[in-house]
């Protein structure tokens, strides 16, 4: 076990590296860019750009740049906006965290719910005609791109049918810290809650459904069943558990992509200030700083993620261990 | 493993008075076949195309029955709701009745069907040629993706050790790049720079439609060149490579003749899935102001353009979103059938 986190560290601690290395080719030495012109922002005076230019040390060779690009976005955190007359980004980005938080993690614990739930469900009534209904609403949540659906919901609950008692509770558009007022963000968040999981919802659901019936033909299950256990418990502790590796292994997946700033485009729709709206603000400025940061902090979140899920499925399942 | 199935199915019937002559058919034909029984998966079929077509002849809806421009500024113009002319940008509406709101849908095909949007130009005309970007870039990526992938994965997978660890590195890679930030940071650089793309002799101007093709196209090899990458070292461990290699048969030769026809149905299950997924993409890319460029339209830009009339005029945010629900929809619909036509064990392991 621990060769195999020494291992999948080392990995980790490369792909960040290389992630960085990357990103800095991208933003600094695309053919056929100017990497001042782009990082000053619009209509930049000369003294701007020869100020840009002797800081990021675009003057001197290649291994400095990039070193003194690392320096200010990871050491002395001081990488200045340009668009946005010296604001500094990583704080900035540090702060719009908690809403980025609180959006995943509430539209985390409705996929996970309803996704078992309709899993399950589709798996058990098969034969009937609910499984492939639930499978085709499975489908069009595949389909919807989730910007368009925030659009939907917003028309719905703040403009049509707002002023009735279904929607009156539903508040202005934007975000509210938890600290400020619970009840208000709760209020502000479900329906943006609602809106990010029903991607996932369906694709867990389908995943789960396929899983379900594929354990259901195991010799194990047999086994259950010729112990004389209840319909009920062969499901829930048998076929549902063992079922259960790939959906958790996906959902660390897809909780740090989301987290890591996938979820900009719900941010957008929906006003709340997170890390995927401030990657949203700065690609309408131009303001390539902020891209820059929040990119790299954002995959960096992204690849830790994953390492974790590597480890805890191995900790789960020793076979991979080997692999 | 398609060919054993093949055999199994064609297998003559019980021998009756009048033997029936036999004739052989192909793994693909049965494939076919199996896919056209599938009256659900043909029907998603039959709607993408009609979509495809109809997005095809925007050019003549808007020239000959709308009779607009949609990509200028028509702010002052004029058109007939119950055979009265009333002017594209109305006075008042709103919330506070200030200002200008574009005429609404009027569900008459020769005059501005869904209305104007907010520089009163035909929704119904720019819905259509934004199709065609849409398709053509979500078609183009994930044609292009697949290709390369499919080369690289040959490559990599037949000749193996260092060559096929330096390949799949780099692929893992780019798979351990968030996709939306990797294409986020290439479009924004390359749509600031003054002059787009340049490699070599090859120039592609910012705003044309190949760049977020190009793009999209990248960020997602890695999705296809793992599932084929596996396939193509199975068929290599095979033993008619072996009499293929012993028989002194080039490299090249084994490669497009005795390994590519084994793993050509991968790549043909994921096609349909992989352009439900780049249209989607492009279209977020779109909406997020990094995709499709103006002048052009796709179905994300006008989304956007919808943001800020969505409670005045929904329609022109939602007319494009539910062509790009129709259009995912049919194609992962018909994803899974074609997945099922080509490798009904598949479809076998999960029924049974």
């Amino acid at each position: 076990m621990l060769t195999f986190i020494v291992r999948r560290g080392l990995w980790t601690v490369l792909v960040m590296f290389a992630i960085t290395v990357l990103v800095f080719v991208i933003f600094f030495k695309t053919p056929g860019i100017d990497p001042v012109r782009q990082i000053a922002g619009r209509n930049p005076s000369p003294l701007v750009l020869a100020e840009i230019r002797h800081q990021f040390g675009l003057d001197r060779p290649f291994p400095v740049q990039y070193a003194l690009m690392m320096k200010k976005l990871f050491i002395t955190r001081d990488l200045v906006s340009y668009s946005n007359q010296g604001t500094l980004v990583i704080p900035e980005i540090f702060a719009a965290a908690p809403a980025t938080l609180s959006l995943v993690f509430g539209a985390a614990i409705i996929w996970v719910v309803v996704a078992i739930a309709m899993g399950v469900g589709a798996a058990v009534l098969r034969g009937t005609v609910l499984d492939p209904l639930l499978m085709i609403l499975a489908l069009i949540g595949i389909s919807m791109p989730v910007f368009w659906l925030g659009q939907v919901a917003n028309l719905i609950t703040q403009s049509r049918f707002h002023d009735t008692f279904l929607f009156s509770w539903v508040p202005p558009l934007g975000y509210t810290s938890l600290t400020q007022n619970p009840v208000r963000w709760f209020e502000g968040l479900v329906i943006p809650w609602i809106v990010l999981s029903v991607l996932y919802i369906g694709l867990y659901a389908r995943v789960l459904r396929a899983n379900l019936i594929e354990v259901q033909n195991e010799d194990f299950i047999r086994t259950a069943r010729a112990k004389g256990l209840t319909e009920r418990r062969v499901l829930l502790r048998h076929t549902l558990r063992n079922s259960m590796i790939t959906f958790v292994s996906l959902f660390g997946l897809d909780f740090g992509v989301l987290v890591g700033g996938g979820a900009l485009l719900t941010e957008v729709v929906f006003g709340i200030h997170g890390v995927g709206f401030l990657t949203y603000q700065s690609l309408t400025n131009l303001d390539l700083p902020v891209i820059m940061a929040t990119v790299v902090y954002g995959a960096f979140f992204i690849v830790l993620a994953n390492t974790l899920v590597d480890i805890t499925y191995a900790w789960l399942d020793p076979r991979v261990r080997l692999a | 493993m398609a060919t054993m199935l093949g055999q199994a199915e064609a297998a003559p019937e019980p021998a009756s008075e009048q033997l029936p002559e036999i004739t052989g058919r192909s793994p693909w034909a049965l494939a076919a076949r199996r896919l056209w029984r599938n009256r659900i998966a043909m029907a998603s079929l039959v709607l993408f195309l009609l979509i495809v077509v109809v997005c095809l002849a925007a050019p003549l809806y808007a020239h000959d029955i709308a009779h607009v421009n949609p990509f200028v500024n028509n702010l002052n113009g004029t058109t007939i709701v119950n055979g009265k002319k009333v002017p594209l940008m109305q006075q008042g509406g709103g919330v506070l009745h200030l200002g200008e709101t574009p005429i609404g849908p009027t569900w008459d095909l020769r005059h501005y069907f869904l209305g104007a949007d907010a520089q009163g130009r035909d929704v119904a005309a720019r819905l259509l040629y934004g199709g065609r970007s849409s398709l053509g870039i979500g078609i183009g990526s994930a044609v292009i993706c697949c290709f390369i992938a499919t080369v690289v994965a040959l490559i990599a997978g037949y000749f193996g050790r260092a060559v096929d660890a330096v390949l799949s590195r780099l692929m893992d890679l780019v798979w351990a790049f968030p996709v939306y930030l990797l294409a986020i940071s290439i479009s924004t650089v390359l749509l600031t720079s003054a002059n787009g793309l340049q490699v070599g002799p090859l120039h592609i101007a910012a705003s044309s439609l190949w760049l977020p093709t190009l793009i999209i196209a990248l960020i997602y090899l890695p999705y296809v060149y793992r599932p084929v990458r596996g396939h193509v070292l199975a068929a290599t461990e095979k033993e008619f490579v072996e009499a293929a290699v012993s028989q002194g048969a080039s490299d090249l030769r084994v490669i497009f003749s005795d390994i590519l026809p084994n793993v050509v149905s991968v790549v043909i299950v994921l096609l349909p899935l992989m352009i439900a997924t780049t249209i989607l993409t492009e279209s977020a890319l779109s909406y997020l102001s990094v995709g499709v460029q103006p002048p052009n339209a796709s179905w994300g830009t006008i989304i956007s353009d919808g943001q800020d009339l969505l409670y005045t005029r929904p329609w022109v945010a939602i007319a494009p979103g539910i062509m790009i629900v129709l259009v995912v929809l049919s194609l992962n619909v018909l994803g899974d059938g074609v997945r099922d036509a080509l490798d009904p064990r598949a479809r076998l392991r999960v029924e049974e």
